[in-house]
């Protein structure tokens, strides 16, 4: 296979099986690329990409940024809060007056969920999806299971525990999709109230214990504790959190096998995770920011392609 | 309507003349110290993987760096086409001040060789860069690229195709003359 089947990279659930692994194995090549001492290939030195980032970030903002100048890309940035949205102009208008410039490829980041499907529907340019709102993450959900296959060799049979917030996260559903498609098995586990109701829908176990979850999984993703996306609160204190679903290094030295310890971040360190777990070697937290790039390189060549 | 394929080096003269290219190189780099081999992915490197091999063995060096390159991100025919899938490279080994030989199995345009010298760049400044190619399709350049080492010399146009096979990969040894 060599094509991609889609023309924009809005969600795990419109891609293949076989666009995941195309996509694999073409990250595998920019690996190599960017550990280069010239970490810099030509290929798409005649497209232009714009960043829109209507939210804040730093990780994926970066990760995009240099797998695109790495691509020998042009890039250009767009943060909503010091743009021309404050004064009332529209997604559409927004993004049209910056295709007008030429633009090829728009990489977007927005609060609100579908965001990105429908700009794919009203604009003529290849749309990538940095995260919209509590929908999907796919180059977060890709790079995820790319780096739990770099770790363990293979992702059929893998069992892995998503552990956090679920209920405001994206990258957990984009985990959950793109786990299930390479044939993983998926739990996720936190308090009642931060588990979606219908999860269980997308053919995955539910658990409340973490002490279970963990001595079930070979591979625990933990989410941070979206704080800026909680309305009202849905436990009663941060420490009580941590009692019943923080990480700590005395609870992985309980269990009696080695797992894989990962973490989207940014971590909130001694809430979800203790310092001495992510800095642990089980932790492959800084290979996921490292596969990021790749991934995202992969992904962006693939779509100019 | 593709007629039969015409053998122009069958195995006895394939094996004649790769031999006759590794004694040509030992003769230029002699104990090949400040030397390195790089085959061009893909069908490059069962030609250097050979000629790596019989030099190790002629010359007792069991050093030689050997390096695979893929080039397909330096390709300029990139978004021209059908899309294009790299493949793996794999360079171990410093390439700064060594002598390289590059390695292809036919030179035909030259496009391919000059995304190979920038591939190649990107891991840094050899001293000098020698070409060597089983199969040199004459006149049918589009860049000034020249080899060095050359097997045989094939005058074809341009609806006829060179293939090379080997006997790792395809049962046997030859080179074909092929119309399109």
């Amino acid at each position: 296979m060599t094509k991609l089947s889609v023309q924009h990279l809005l969600g795990i659930k419109y891609i293949t099986k076989d666009d995941i692994d195309l996509i694999f194995s073409t990250a595998d090549n920019f690996k190599e690329v960017i550990n280069r001492p010239i970490k810099k290939v030509p290929s798409l030195r005649d497209i232009t990409i714009a960043n829109l980032f209507f939210e804040n970030s730093t990780r994926t903002r970066l990760s995009f940024e240099l797998a695109e100048r790495r691509l020998s890309a042009d890039v250009v940035n767009f943060t909503a809060s010091a743009s021309s949205v404050t004064k009332g102009e529209t997604l559409i208008d927004t993004v049209n007056n910056i295709l007008a410039m030429k633009v090829d490829i728009v990489v977007m980041r927005h609060p609100k969920p579908g965001a990105a499907y429908f700009l794919s529907k009203h604009v003529k340019a290849k749309i990538v999806n940095a995260g919209d709102g509590a929908h999907e993450h796919p180059t977060q959900g890709l790079l995820d299971a790319f780096s739990i296959r770099e770790k363990l060799g293979r992702l059929k049979g893998v069992k892995v525990a998503v552990i956090g917030d679920i209920l405001h996260s994206r990258v957990a559903i984009s985990n959950i999709y793109c786990l299930k498609k390479l044939g993983a098995e998926v739990m996720v586990c936190g308090p009642t109230t931060l588990i979606p109701k219908y999860i269980s829908g997308l053919n995955v176990k539910v658990e409340h214990s973490m002490i279970k979850a963990l001595e079930w999984c070979d591979v625990a993703n933990m989410l941070r504790i979206q704080l800026e996306r909680q309305e009202i609160n849905y436990f009663p204190s941060l420490r009580e959190y941590i009692m019943m679903y923080g990480l700590n290094k005395q609870i992985l030295d309980s269990l009696n096998k080695e797992i894989v310890i990962m973490h989207p971040g940014p971590i909130n360190r001694g809430v979800e995770i203790t310092s001495d777990v992510a800095d642990s070697k089980h932790s492959v937290i800084l290979q996921q920011v490292e596969n990021g790039v790749a991934i995202r390189m992969a992904v962006l060549y693939l779509l100019a392609s | 309507m593709s007629s039969q394929p015409r053998v122009i080096l069958d195995s006895k003269s394939f094996g004649i003349t790769i031999n006759r290219l590794c004694c040509q190189l030992i003769e230029n780099h002699n104990d090949f110290k400040q030397s390195a081999i790089i085959g061009l992915q893909p069908r490059g490197i069962l030609l250097a993987q050979r000629i790596h091999k019989l030099i190790t063995e002629k010359t007792g060096n069991k050093n030689i760096p050997y390096g695979n390159l893929d080039i397909t991100f330096y390709r300029d025919d990139f978004r021209r086409g059908d899309p294009l899938i790299p493949k793996s490279t794999q360079m171990d080994f410093i390439i700064e001040d060594k002598k390289v030989i590059l390695i292809d199995d036919v030179l035909f345009t030259g496009r391919t060789i000059r995304a190979g010298l920038d591939a190649m760049l990107a891991f840094g400044r050899p001293q000098l860069v020698e070409l060597l190619v089983l199969v040199d399709r004459r006149y049918s350049r589009h860049l000034p690229i020249m080899p060095n080492y050359v097997g045989i010399t094939v005058d074809s146009i341009s609806t006829e195709k060179v293939a090379v096979e080997w006997k790792e990969a395809d049962g046997g040894d030859k080179v074909l003359l092929l119309k399109k």
